[in-house]
């Protein structure tokens, strides 16, 4: 089975045989992908058998309406958007009132003071250690969904903008201001995180 | 960084910087800023590192055990794995 990529995408050839049903053709498929779905699906909704049944959900969507697919975007990010839905619903379950096309609003701003450390200095294995790697993740997980998801799928799974947007059925223009949002709230957080590691290294 | 006029201004460019979206004559307006204002060094130092760590969280999350073989049977593929 290959490593894929996000951004793999498919032959026309590819296409219509997966439209025909071949099973070969949705087999191969189904490999290349799933890998993806799953990753994307457990670092949303970060539950395995949850992400398990969102990968045979969108699976089962994805063959069944395989053949009004008009090809008008990329397979990919049509698979983007029901792997996303997928996870939302599932979100849902849990928060019923989740919702993804507010705007962001002003009132969401943080009045903390910037934490002002240059903690760039700090050697590559403190950076990336396993107590760092731990903290990069939790961070994440405290930003709201909203944010969370646009942070996901741009800056983790590294989509463009636009297949961010459309995953999440919302304006490029807001996903660019929930990703600095998103980004920012994250700045912040490190710096306490690895304004710490600099104290400990003697640095600061 | 939000003290003064031309840090709020840059704080405005950066989602613009950070994609590489954003004239030459406006980068380099950052980083002439960022030359004579620390604060703002510091802040776009970091937020640009934040986003250096993200990218190298790895991909490779293997599938759960069975994982494979319960969708191939789901979507009655079974008689395909290979």
């Amino acid at each position: 089975m290959s490593v894929v990529t996000s951004t793999t995408d498919f032959t026309q050839d590819q296409l219509v045989l997966l439209k025909k049903g071949d099973p070969e053709a949705v087999a191969w498929f189904v490999d290349t992908y799933s890998p993806f779905v799953y990753r994307l699906a457990l670092r949303i909704v970060r539950d395995p058998i949850d992400a398990e049944d969102i990968l045979q959900e969108t699976f089962l969507k994805v063959l069944q309406n395989i053949h009004s697919f008009e090809g008008r975007s990329k397979l990919s990010s049509w698979l983007y958007r029901i792997v996303v839905n997928e996870a939302l619903l599932t979100l849902r379950k849990r928060k019923p009132y989740l919702e993804l096309d507010t705007p962001a609003s002003e009132s969401e701003e943080n009045d903390e003071p910037m934490e002002i450390i240059d903690w760039c200095c700090l050697p590559e294995e403190v950076l990336l250690s396993v107590e760092s790697k731990k903290a990069l993740e939790e961070v994440v997980q405290k930003l709201p969904d909203i944010y969370r998801l646009v942070f996901i799928l741009r800056d983790i799974e590294q989509l463009s903008i636009k297949e961010t947007a459309d995953a999440l059925g919302i304006s490029e223009a807001n996903v660019k201001i929930r990703l600095m949002r998103a980004r920012m709230y994250l700045r912040q957080e490190l710096s306490k995180f690895y304004g710490e590691k600099m104290i400990e290294a003697g640095l600061k | 960084m939000k003290d003064c006029i031309k840090c709020q201004e840059i704080l405005g460019e950066l989602p613009e910087y950070l994609e590489g979206e954003l004239s030459p004559e406006l980068c380099q307006d950052i980083q002439k800023h960022m030359e004579e204002c620390p604060r703002c060094r510091v802040v776009i130092n970091t937020l640009t590192k934040t986003i250096e760590l993200y990218h190298t969280t790895p991909n490779d999350i293997p599938l759960p055990s069975g994982a494979r073989e319960r969708l191939f049977q789901r979507l009655s593929l079974s008689d395909y794995l290979k």
